[in-house]
């Protein structure tokens, strides 16, 4: 079976995950983002890439944020943008999710970004883009259930590459509700491919995934032992309806063992940098204190997150 | 009609036979073996040279979709597709809409099926009104009706109380009752095996906890009413571990496993590949290995298709959305050869599962072997021949199967349904 985001030269079609994306082509999207994040210095933040493609948002799950960043970066390269939320529209209406996209399609859309509540449904919508002969129509995920969330593991790529500058000797620690996380995925797959020695995980069994360790990764449910010696920490966000439940007793409890505070943080190596794919929720996974502090680069991933995105649509669009 | 089966390797489970000889063919049923009975003129002779002539296949789950689920497949198709794969025997799940927990229903049912002239149906009743876990369905009544067994297919009972109360029923008539093991709560959240793969493609898992907590409960259930337990569709090595301690206490129980989950894993979803949705999940290899190993040594007594069809419109979906399941029938014979050669078994042995074995289970007498006197369901068949298993080919509306693109082996020649010709090709 092909990866469905490549084609058959290899190179990237669609994407839909980091999953099995060869190191050359995640250090290739790095590298273009690079220059990207000079344009948003500029007065005139605009570059012609896309000009004349049509790139469609197609949000089937409420999100504000990375909607709007792909937007930013779809703009920045001169496409024009549609914005779709379908959990308002035709979904609710009953109409199928490729039905949505063959609509789209012949309304001649270039690029989909697609986020999704069940994982997969952009893999889906890739595959029936190939099965259909529409090879000019890419596919962006922009969230898939708790499967994948590839822009936001490359962002969060650039920024440990901006901040450490080489992955090779890297102690990397991934804290919190890993079992629901499509970051954490993402963020798994890249640091793993990228040659990261030791990728560790940290929660309560409730929240880590069966099996986790065949992903390569170090299970640690003690957050002291964790963290000890790390040089990133990547704080995963807990959605509220998971605080109070079968999964875990309280937000209090879960700050208290889970939390990440300056006293934690400083079981980490002195340089080390604490990353978060936002919204944060202060007081349950991340202190205030540690969320506005020195080794925070929250803000830092957010821009980088743009010119991540310019990379990613400019290197399908341009194909 | 008078048929004469001439030159083919009968190959009869039952009766432990395999050898070249004629099968002759009268009045529906088997009137001799070798040797012509005396007067005996063929009006019709099938030239049975090089193929391999068996009992009709007998299926312990055979979804037809009928009532209910016209969109999906009728008794017309699906009849057509058991024919076509050398079924002759179905055992039909009560999950149809209504439910099978009248004995009008069943008696309609049975009615359409006989008019179609096709494969024989054995219908299972619903164990409870509804499959609600609730109340119990008129067992005597439904058995009147036809019903061989009672289930609750994949509709697990969650009152537990409920649940002995209806095998205390059944085991009073001595009725065998058929369960799926799925934990009511353990098996409602998940769409695949909770394991690395469900773990990587963020799918939510379903633990095999969920097969074998149900387990201990249905067999302490049976142990205190003394039920006759058939478990369906093992999937686990685990679970298939609770089978066999059961038995060496010495419990009468027994246990099926579908064509998918012996060939398949969670490997296979791939990349979330909806016809890999099936119920209960595909397991991991070591399991599938466990399963397959358990049949070829008897420790599952028999292979189904669990032939469930589902419509393109409910599988082109993200996995998880997705309707569950597969359609098996004419993959039976192929999958169980398949089966059956990887595990270094002979034909006959293989072929047990599919025959004689399943028979016991729904305990048919009359089919399901060779004997003279027996009604005379046949397949015959080509063993070295491969079949492409394509979306075209495939006869039953549900066109959904994690096999479609691969070469099988077992080409169906001829299906015969008490003495009658009705599939050749």
């Amino acid at each position: 079976m092909r990866n469905p985001q490549l084609n058959q030269h290899g190179e990237l079609q669609h994407l839909l995950t980091l999953d099995g994306l060869p190191r050359d082509i995640l250090n290739a999207i790095l590298d273009t983002a690079a220059p990207f994040t000079e344009v948003a210095e500029r007065e005139v933040k605009k570059l012609p890439l896309l000009r004349g493609k049509s790139v469609f948002n197609l949000f089937f799950e409420n999100s504000t944020r990375t909607r709007t960043t792909f937007e930013i970066a779809a703009k920045r390269l001169s496409a024009d943008v549609v914005n779709l939320n379908i959990n308002t529209s035709s979904a609710a209406k009953g109409e199928s999710l490729l039905d949505t996209v063959d609509n789209l399609c012949a309304m001649q859309a270039d690029m989909f970004v697609v986020r999704h509540a069940a994982s997969g449904a952009p893999m889906l919508i890739a595959q029936h883009l190939q099965n259909t002969g529409r090879d000019h129509i890419h596919v962006v995920n922009a969230g898939d259930g708790r499967h994948a969330h590839p822009t936001q593991g490359l962002l969060d790529m650039y920024t440990i590459r901006h901040f450490k500058k080489d992955f090779t000797n890297l102690t990397v620690a991934i804290v919190g509700d890993v079992l629901h996380s499509r970051v954490a995925r993402s963020q798994i797959a890249a640091l793993t491919t990228l040659g990261v020695p030791e990728v560790r995980v940290i929660g309560p069994k409730t929240l880590l995934p069966t099996e986790v360790e065949r992903l390569g990764v170090r299970v640690f449910h003690d957050m002291c032992e964790g963290l000890k010696g790390v040089d990133v920490v990547m704080m995963l966000r807990l959605q509220n309806e998971r605080m109070n439940g079968a999964l875990l007793p309280t937000p209090q409890e879960y700050y208290k063992i889970w939390g990440l505070t300056a006293e934690k943080l400083a079981l980490a190596k002195p340089d080390a940098i604490v990353m978060h794919p936002g919204p944060m929720n202060r007081g349950v996974e991340i202190d205030s204190a540690v969320a506005d502090g020195a080794q925070a680069v929250i803000l830092p991933q957010v821009t980088f997150g743009i010119a991540v995105r310019m990379a990613v649509m400019s290197m399908l669009g341009s194909r | 009609m008078n048929i004469l089966i001439s030159n083919g390797r009968v190959v009869d489970p039952a009766n432990r036979g395999d050898a070249v000889q004629n099968v002759y063919v009268s009045g529906g049923k088997i009137v001799a073996l070798g040797q012509a009975p005396d007067g005996f003129v063929a009006e019709r002779t099938i030239d049975a040279r090089g193929l391999v002539v068996a009992p009709g296949f007998i299926d312990l789950a055979a979804r037809l979709r009928e009532p209910g689920y016209e969109y999906r497949a009728t008794l017309e198709s699906e009849m057509e597709a058991a024919m076509a794969g050398g079924v002759t025997s179905l055992a039909i799940p009560p999950d149809t809409d209504p439910v099978l927990d009248e004995p009008g229903l069943v008696e309609m049912l049975t009615y359409r099926a006989k008019k179609l002239n096709r494969a024989h149906i054995y219908p299972v009743g619903a164990l409870t009104l509804g499959l609600k876990g609730e109340r119990l369905s008129e067992m005597a009544e439904l058995v009147e009706a036809g019903c061989v067994a009672f289930s609750q297919a994949n509709v697990p009972v969650v009152d537990n109380t409920v649940l002995m109360r209806a095998l205390q029923y059944a085991a009073t008539f001595g009725f065998r009752v058929w369960l799926q093991p799925l934990a009511p709560f353990l098996s409602r959240v998940g769409h695949a095996h909770d394991g690395e793969v469900s773990t990587r493609l963020g799918l939510s898992g379903i633990p095999v906890a969920a097969e074998t907590v149900a387990l201990y409960t249905y067999l302490e259930l049976a142990r205190t009413t003394g039920a006759r337990l058939h478990i369906t569709r093992l999937s686990s090595a685990a679970g298939l571990a609770l089978i066999d301690q059961a038995r060496a206490e010495g419990m009468d129980v027994s246990c099926d496993v579908s064509i998918n989950h012996v060939h398949l894993c969670d490997m296979d979803i791939g990349y979330f590949n909806p016809n890999c949705h099936l119920v209960p999940p595909l397991r991991s290899q070591r399991d599938r290995e466990a399963l397959a190993r358990g049949l070829a040594e008897g420790r599952i007594d028999a292979l189904c298709s669990d032939h469930t069809p589902v419509d393109d419109d409910a599988k082109q979906t993200p996995f998880s959305e997705s309707e569950p399941g597969a359609t098996g029938l004419e993959l039976l014979l192929p999958l169980t050869l398949k089966w059956a050669d990887g595990a270094g078994l002979a034909l006959l042995d293989g072929l047990a599962r599919i025959t004689s074995d399943a028979a016991k289970i729904i305990g048919i007498t009359k089919a399901g072997h060779l004997s003279v006197g027996a009604r005379a369901d046949v397949c015959v068949f080509d063993p070295d021949a491969h079949v492409a298993i394509t979306r075209e080919g495939l006869r039953s509306q549900g066109k959904n199967t994690p096999f479609l693109g691969m070469e099988l082996p077992g080409k169906v020649r001829y299906t015969l349904v008490e003495g009658q010709v009705m599939y050749e090709s």
